[in-house]
Parts: structure tokens; sequence; C-alpha cells
């Protein structure tokens, strides 16, 4: 009887020993994968293009380059007429879409407009006209001078797509573009898996499967680089750098990005309006404790809008960003807030009470705005932190309700910086992302001029004289630039990131011992 | 039913603070590109600007016609979707509840025979401490074991049945620690009680005496709690399928409930009913087939 029980016992391990076994997970040697908690949700480049282009599978006229600068695409090159109100394009040749069919100037054609038609990132209104001018050119001509509208080629949502990728009303049920990998499987919003394109115009890609998947939570992100699940793994929060950092089969790669976490003000307010007030809560943020406590990246602290990889538009000579708590409790007396036994700060019997919204999708920005609360809570100002949808931003500055934000603000979806100044800076209802009733005519004038001539050395002069203009009022509050933190395992060779985050750039890569 | 869980889901999501049109947008479009102008441009294609009224008998005229409409987000078929994602669930859930009844009876109706024995203290002990921290927390520590210690299994993800094991060992292991404890006091109960002693009175060996008279008594009550406990799944599923990244329900129904998606959480939440509704006439007719009684009150 106890053998017979050992006999089984013995059958049983040898069976769960086989089955665990059989459950390793094992590495193909011609698939890389990816992961990232970007959501998938369908195959239209208006809403999901950021992903599919990042996966190599959407290409633009435009491409852009690591520090910003524009590279030919699907286009070969660009001309603008003397007041930039007339861009034309001119087309690759022996481009080919993913069914097999040539890309030809009416395919490039009716791709844009249906683009034109849906919601994209920038705004569309300078837009008057799209024709096409000959086999391999395409025209668009503005109700203004826009010097930057090449940039705005490079977006995403500006893909060209085969003519085959549209159903009923133009509804997108395939997704047929051009790039050197071709979906061979989606399931939304979990997976995507590609396939080498043979008949890519560029360098064919080296590894032949490239698969995506989404990775909800940054530990699980972390753990799959970690046991050979995932070969790169996007946005790392700092626990899971600390962790990854001591693993020798996984390569931690920190990235300054063109993202730069802002406090949105709303000037329009009574109390904000008083750029004494804006310069003292500024002065009372401690951004070293916020780089080096929560984000864990000393050297990000922010001391202007666009960050050092933005090229004439980042200003060299400031000085980095120091608290000054004392000059900020100076700067509220002399406004006429004074501090009462309470800790408060009060004017007229009104408290200096502001709210904030921020909101959850990156994790970081919710312990920031509570050590916000705390740093302004020691000059006397009471803030209320409310954690909302991402849209609350929009919706606030729309409705006229927002107080203040914190916010990550996304410099990279028109690579040019005029495009976000022009969008942003010349008007008082300022931008959704961007300043609100801030008012300066001398910053709103200088930079319509800017989209108005030609690039020469006095242009960095008048951008110098803007941005310090910009850095004096405060009509935002910079906290700290961003860097993107990525995982690669050992496997992964030729690895590069896109400080733009166009692409994730898998068809330059190769995996060691695979084809 | 379908008209009560529909129009509660519609009152309550319109009472939701905050506009809809933006947080449609901001599901559809992203977190880099939600704008005034996106948040137009979908009020304007949903027809969000129109009275709650006009909306929801638009709801109800489909619903008739049996169409559960588009996702607001994704504009593919709610159908659809909840096909593939409460294929999913069901999936995890179902091997859930059978894992979680082959750990909770054996080990339950040990620790309820023998009161004094290491089964049933280290059972006692083991349960307190997976019940005692989420199931986030469990899930956590069987990866940190079975996927990165032993690197026995995917730490994530789905495409096997090698991907199910884990999630589906910390949904059972969960259950199994409170079923396992019913099961215990139901055990303890019955080999306690008169009509079990007056079966081994009358000559019947402990086993058969076990068998025939103490299991059906404890299958019944069991039975109607494990029924419970699959519906009360779904709120442990959501944590477990966020960690694992399996591309079932109850990730979807919270990304829906943050972005708005009326039609998805109506058709979600009326598939559900339905299925609790199920789930529950199928454990009264095993409690019909198990317990003679109810059969004699018939009679």
């Amino acid at each position: 009887m106890r053998n017979q029980k050992q006999l089984v016992l013995t059958v049983f391990m040898v069976v769960l020993v086989a089955f665990m076994t059989a459950c390793t997970p094992q590495q193909d040697p011609n698939k890389i994968i990816v992961s990232g908690p970007f959501e998938p949700i369908n195959l239209d480049p208006a809403s999901t293009g950021y992903i599919f282009s990042r996966m190599q599978v959407l290409e633009t006229l435009v491409d852009v380059g690591n520090n910003g600068e524009l590279l030919p695409g699907l286009a070969t090159s660009w001309l603008s007429n003397d007041d930039f109100t007339q861009w034309t394009f001119t087309l690759r040749q022996n481009v080919y879409f993913h069914d097999g069919q040539p890309m030809t100037v009416e395919a490039v054609y009716k791709s844009l407009a249906v683009a034109l038609g849906k919601p994209t990132p920038f705004a569309k209104n300078i837009l008057t006209n799209l024709e096409i001018v000959s086999p391999s050119q395409i025209r668009f001509t503005l109700n203004q001078s826009y010097r930057p509208f090449p940039s705005l080629m490079s977006n995403y949502s500006m893909a060209i797509i085969a003519p085959s990728s549209f159903g009923t009303f133009n509804r997108i049920k395939n997704l047929v573009a051009t790039g050197p990998y071709q979906i061979v499987h989606f399931e939304p919003p979990h997976n995507i898996t590609t396939e080498r394109f043979e008949q890519y115009w560029g360098e064919p890609a080296h590894i032949r499967y490239a698969e995506y998947i989404t990775g909800h939570r940054a530990e699980t992100r972390a753990l799959m680089v970690r046991t050979g699940q995932a070969d790169i793994v996007y946005n790392l929060d700092p626990a899971a750098v600390n962790m990854l950092g001591n693993e020798s089969n996984v390569t931690v790669h920190s990235n300054a990005i063109p993202r730069t976490t802002l406090i949105k003000l709303n000037i329009g307010n009574e109390i904000l309006s008083d750029r004494s007030v804006r310069e003292a809560l500024s002065l009372a943020i401690d951004r070293t404790g916020i780089a080096e406590g929560i984000l864990r990246v000393p050297g990000v602290e922010a001391n202007q809008i666009f960050g050092p990889m933005m090229g004439d538009w980042h200003l060299h000579n400031l000085p980095p960003p120091a608290t000054h708590t004392q000059r900020a409790n100076q700067l509220l007396n002399e406004a006429g807030w004074q501090k009462r036994d309470d800790g408060w700060r009060y004017r007229d019997n009104q408290r200096l009470t502001l709210n904030m919204i921020t909101y959850a999708n990156r994790p970081e920005l919710i312990i920031i705005a509570t050590a916000i609360q705390e740093q302004w809570a020691r000059i006397g100002v009471e803030l209320n932190v409310q954690m909302e949808n991402v849209s609350a931003i929009p919706s606030g500055h729309a409705d006229g309700s927002l107080q203040t934000a914190l916010m990550a603000r996304n410099f990279a979806n028109i690579p040019n910086p005029l495009g976000i100044m022009l969008a942003d800076f010349t008007s008082k209802a300022g931008g959704e992302w961007g300043p609100m009733n801030w008012s300066n005519p001398a910053v709103f004038s200088g930079v319509r001029t800017l989209s108005q001539q030609t690039e020469t050395e006095q242009a960095s002069v008048q951008i110098a004289n803007i941005l310090k203009q910009i850095h004096q009022d405060l009509p935002l509050i910079p906290v700290t630039f961003y860097i993107q933190q990525t995982a690669t395992s050992a496997r992964v060779k030729n690895f590069s990131f896109d400080p733009f985050e166009r692409s994730f750039r898998l068809s330059a890569m190769r995996l060691e011992h695979g084809s | 039913m379908a008209w009560s869980v529909g129009t509660l889901t519609f009152v309550l999501v319109r009472s939701l603070p905050g506009d809809m049109a933006y947080k449609i947008a901001a599901g559809r479009y992203g977190e880099d590109a939600v704008t005034i102008e996106a948040a137009n441009a979908v009020a304007q294609e949903l027809g969000l600007n129109r009275s709650a009224l006009a909306q929801y008998t638009d709801w109800m005229w489909n619903l008739l016609s049996l169409d559960l409409g588009n996702s607001l987000v994704t504009g593919a078929p709610v159908i659809e979707e909840i096909r593939i994602q409460l294929g999913y669930t069901l999936t995890l859930a179902a091997l859930a509840i059978v894992i979680a009844a082959m750990i909770a009876f054996p080990v339950g109706i040990l620790s309820g025979l023998k009161k004094e024995s290491v089964v049933n203290k280290t059972a006692l002990v083991s349960s307190t401490f997976i019940r005692s921290q989420p199931v986030f927390c469990l899930g956590l520590l069987l990866i940190f074991c079975f996927a990165m210690e032993l690197n026995w299994l995917p730490v994530a993800g789905f495409g096997g049945p090698s991907y199910t094991v884990l999630p589906v060992l910390t949904l059972a292991l969960s259950l199994a620690a409170v079923s396992n404890r019913l099961i215990t006091n139901n055990t303890r109960r019955a080999v306690t009680s008169g009509y079990f002693h007056f079966a081994r009175v009358k000559g019947l060996s402990q086993r058969r005496a076990f068998v025939r008279h103490a299991l059906p008594n404890i299958l019944i009550p069991t039975l109607a709690f494990m029924g419970i406990q699959l519906i009360g799944l779904i709120e442990g599923v959501i944590m477990v399928e966020s960690l694992f990244a399996w591309p079932g329900i109850g990730h979807g129904l919270s990304h829906a409930v943050f972005a708005r998606d009326i039609p998805m959480l109506q058709g979600t939440a009326l598939l559900m009913g339905t299925l609790f509704v199920l789930v529950n006439a199928l454990v009264d007719i095993s409690q019909y087939v198990l317990d003679p009684r109810t059969r004699d009150q018939e009679q």
C-alpha cells in the first residue's frame, strides 16, 4: 500500500515537472516582443495611429530625426511659396502598400482627405485646399503663413494608408499601409502581431516578426522583460527601474523626451492674475526634491517650458531652478496675502485656496501634485488636489472652471516647437494644454512674425526674446523635464530610442542568434 | 430585467460628473490628443448634444431590435467586443471555480474530519493569510515564485494554456481560502450530527455513512455559496486581469466606465445580469436535485 502511494506520488511529480518544463517561455529567435502601456483600441490611425506608427506599420510623408529635424519620409521633398501659404510635397517613387498595390498620388490624396476629416492633435482650420498637381505631387493651400507646416505631416494621424483600408463611409476596415512591418493579427486592445513586409521601399526589417503586447501595469512589464517574456518594455516607473538595474540580462535605457511636467494656470483667476503670486508659487516648489525623491532621476528639474533637446527653443543661459521659500513668503506679503495663526494666508478675509486637477494616466503626477500641495502649504497656500480623467484639463479649459492643473505636456505631436507656439501662444484663449487667459501682445505678435519669415540667425534672437518674456511672465510653471525609461533584454542588438516616440525602430534591430 | 439593467446603467453613467464627450474623446484618441476639437467632433458624431430622453429612446429602440449598438470608443459592435472579452473571462472564472473546488473540498473535508490535525491548522493559517491580502498581492506572489524564481510560467499575457495557469491559480486560491473553511464547518457539523451517529449505529461503515449521509449535507450549502462566489468573482477578476494583462471583461468594463462608453456598459451589464440569473437558476436546480426535502415539500 505504501509502495503504491509512493509510485503514484512519483508519477504525479514527473508529470508536473514535465508540464512545467513545457510551459517555460521559449524565446522565438525570429520574433521580437515589445510591451508598453498603450492600448490599441481599433485600426483607425486617428485614434490608434500612435501605436501602429511605433510598430512601423504606418508611415507619414515627413519623418523626424533625433533632434526634431524633419527628414524625408513618404515624401522625398517639400517646397513652399514665398509667404508659406502653399506647400507642395513630392512623393517617393516605387513605394508599395502592404496589399501589393503601388502608392499613387490618388491614394495619398484619399488617405489625407479622410484623415483631415477626423480629429487631429493640431488645429486644421488653417487648411483651405488639398489638390493633386502632378502624378507625384500633392499641394496644400493654407489661409495664413505657416512655416512649420511640414512638421504637421509627421503626425501619425496623417499616415498614408491604402484605398483598400477603407470600407463604407470611409470607415477603416483593414490597416494597409507602407511600413516595414504589416499586420498579421490584431486583438484589440491587447495584441498586435506583425510580419516583415518584403516589398518595403527602404531597408527591410532584420527580424521577421514583431509583436506588441499591452502590459497594463508597469510592474507587469518589468517582470516580463526580466523573465524574457518580452524583449523591450517601455514606460517603466522608478520602482521598476531600481529592480531591473541589478539584473545582468536586462539593460535599462534612460532618454530625455520632449515632454515637460507643467502647472497650467488660469490667469483669468483673480488670485493667479497677479504675477507675484505666480512667482511665489513657482519659488516654493522643491523641484530637486521631486526629481530625486519621486522621479529618482536627478537633474531633470525644469527651469523653462521646453527641455534641453528643443534646440533654439531652450534657453541655455537661464539659471537652474531653486527653491526660495523666504522670497515666496515676501512676494505673497507684498501682494496683500497675510499669514494668520492657522498657517494659511488671507486677503480681505478670503483664504488663499486653489484647486489643482491632475490625472491617473501617468502615475507620478498625483505624487508630484501632493508634494506640491505640501510645499505650497509651507508658504500658506491651501491646495485641493483633484484626481481626474485626463479630459478634465481640456474640458476645464473650455468651460473656464480650471484653476490650476498638473500635466505632462507632450511637445512631440508637432516636432517643430513653432507649431506649438502658434497653437498656444498667439491669443488670450491659449491652448487646452498650454496657457489660459494669458495675454502678452509682444509674445503673440513675435510668434506670428516667426511663422511668416524664413529661418535666419535673427530668428534665434527673436525666439530667445519670446522665451525670456514667457519665462518672466510665468503663464505656466515648469516643474520637471521628462526622462523615458525603457528596458531591453540581452538578446536585443542595435536598440535605439526615438525621443519623439514615433517609432520603436524595430526594423533596425537584430536578435542575437536570430535571423 | 434587460430594461431595468439598461435603464439603471444609463441613469448612473449620465449622472457621473464631467462632460461625456471629453471622456469619450480621451478614451478614443489617447492622452496626448484629447482636445476641445476632438471632444466637439465626438459630441457631434454621437449626437451627445441631443436630450437625454432622445438618446434613451434610441437605446431602447435598438434593444427591442436586438441591437446592442457600437462602442463609443472603438466603434466596433458591442456584441462582438463582449463575445471576445466575456469568453476570456468565463474561461478564467470557470477554471478558477473548478480548481477552487478541487482544492477546497479535500482540504475542507480533511480539516472537518480531524479538528486537531495539522491539516486543519495549516489550512486555517494559510486561508487567513491568503484571504487577508488583496487578490492583486497574491497574484504578484505567484508571479515572483513561478515566473521569476522558477521561470516555469509566463508573467502575463495570453495565447496558450501556460498563460492561464497563474491567473486561474490566483483566483482559485483566493476562492478556496474561504470555501474550504465553509466546508470544514459543514463537515464538522455533519459528522457530529445525530443523523450521522444514527447511520453509524445502524451499522454503516465510516466511509459509507460519510458518502451517503454527510456528503450531501456538506454539498448543499457549499454549492449555494460557490454560486455566490462565482458572481462575486467579477470583483477579483478586474484586478487579476489587469495584473496578468488578460483580455477579459473586467478590464473592458473598467475602461468603459472611465471612457463613459454607455453602449458597452449597458451591453456588459445586460449580459452579466443574464449570466447571474442563469448561475442562480443552476444553483437552485442543483439544490433541488441534491436535497430530497425540497422535492418532498412539493409532494
